[in-house]
């Protein structure tokens, strides 16, 4: 039976190895994550999205992508320490099947969680808001220059 | 209980690391998406590096036994994309009796498949030391009873238990719809005591599946409302929905823009050997990059 101390011990080393974890696994900007995105299947390719009239739902998006992207890619989606940017020729010439894919699945491996707690409705509205950004290019490299 | 200094000692530091926890993440909020169950889990795990801080209250009347206003503090924190780890301190209110601390849980969350699938499997494991006072009722398990939970604090304090529980939590979310359900094991380490069983599910649904362009405090997306059943299963010895007890329970969260969540949840006992009533509530809230602000503070990237 393990002593009081023991087990706060014990508790304090785990939450001291998770920590480690985190920093350890969080991916920096890389190709890899990119490459994700090759990997959807054909029927997930090809859904169109459903709110691209909507004439809320890049506005509905960006709301979306502050609160729950930003903060691993970038306020401008131009890319942080823990997530790519999203303003890539590999994002922005994906379909809106391909990201709403990787959206509700993630990247697990890479530190991208499954997003698929948001509703679908929420999901299209963040992928309404990424196809809306401008591409980066040499001259502007985070395409903040004509940021909607 | 008389502790020694050793035990005061590590309950010291322990409480020192915690509010250092807490001082840490101040700076760093984030927007929650929580689901409303209180004894239920989804598939979904804390995003990596974020750290939650949640405060539970539970208040329970009980016949043959002085109401009682159980809560527990809990921390956690998203190691990786597929591991969440959590640490629960425990305490409650015996009215007309006294006020203990009843023990802590160390919980952890393993996420099996990297993918979304039809059904969406989690393993749970979770060590506790508690003692025979716990009431936060966080879950349902074996023969628990009502009249388990009357005996005075001073008697219940002195059993000691020693707990492994291992729980398969399945869950799936369509058109914004979550159902989800945990079977539950649990052995008390302390004595010769069998395997435990329990059960929990859950459905919920947010009151729009939409965002409004703007933020706001009341849009109806920042609502989400079910319902959660849960109860025990017997032991190994006496499998079954006999002799235990099981709760149906209305829940409600409310994620608000300001990076707070409350939740609250009225329980109602299913049969006589049930708690006729629970009032639980809770209050939570996540902050983002706190891997990352430790690992700086000792000097990493």
């Amino acid at each position: 039976m393990p002593k009081p101390k023991t087990s706060l011990t014990l508790l304090l080393l785990a939450l001291g190895v998770s920590t480690a974890q985190t920093a350890k696994v969080a991916p920096g900007p890389d190709n890899a994550v990119y490459a994700e995105l090759t990997k959807a299947p054909q029927k997930a390719i090809a859904r169109r999205n459903p709110l691209e009239q909507d004439p809320d739902a890049v506005a509905a998006g960006a709301k979306l992508f502050d609160l729950h992207c930003a903060e691993c890619h970038g306020e401008m989606a131009q890319g942080g320490k823990k997530g790519p940017s999203l303003r890539a020729g590999e994002v922005q010439q994906a379909t809106p099947g391909t990201l709403f894919w990787l959206l509700t699945n993630g990247v697990v491996r890479r530190g991208m969680p499954v997003w698929s707690k948001l509703p679908e409705p929420q999901r299209w509205q963040l992928v309404s808001y990424i196809k809306s950004l401008s591409p980066a290019t040499k001259s502007d490299p985070d395409g903040q220059k004509a940021h909607p | 209980m008389r502790l020694s200094c050793n035990y005061k000692s590590k309950l010291r530091s322990l409480t020192f690391f915690l509010i250092l926890l807490f001082l840490a993440a101040l700076a760093l909020p984030a927007q929650a998406q929580e689901s409303p169950y209180i004894v239920t889990y989804d598939h979904y795990l804390e995003e990596p590096g974020n750290l939650e801080i949640e405060y539970f209250s539970t208040f329970g009347t009980q016949r043959g036994g002085n109401a009682f206003h159980s809560y527990w503090a809990e921390f956690e924190y998203g190691a990786t994309a597929w591991w969440t780890t959590e640490a629960y301190l425990d305490g409650q209110t015996t009215f007309g009796d006294s006020t203990i601390f009843t023990g802590f849980r160390w919980e952890n969350r393993i996420r099996l498949l990297q993918r979304e699938h039809f059904i969406n499997p989690v393993l749970y494991l979770e060590y506790e030391q508690i003692s025979g006072a716990d009431k936060i009722l966080k879950e349902d398990e074996g023969h628990d009873v009502e009249a388990d939970y009357a005996a005075p604090n001073r008697l219940a304090r002195q059993e000691h238990n020693h707990e492994l529980e291992f729980k398969l939590l399945l869950s799936r979310t369509f058109k914004g719809w979550n159902i989800a359900e945990n079977t539950l094991a649990a052995k008390n380490l302390t004595g010769g005591n069998p395997w435990e069983f329990g059960y929990a599910i859950g459905a919920s649904r947010p009151l729009a599946l939409k965002a409004s362009p703007k933020r706001c405090t009341f849009c109806p997306e920042n609502f989400i409302a079910g319902v959660e059943m849960y109860g025990g299963l017997g032991d190994r010895h006496s499998f079954g929905l006999h002799d235990t007890s099981h709760y149906l329970a209305p829940v409600v969260a409310w994620n608000l823009p300001s990076d707070w969540t409350l939740r609250l949840s009225p329980g109602f006992g299913l049969n006589d050997t049930s708690h006729r009533f629970l009032l639980r509530w809770g209050l939570s809230h996540e902050f983002s990059g706190f891997g990352s602000a430790i690992a700086r503070l000792f000097g990493g990237h």
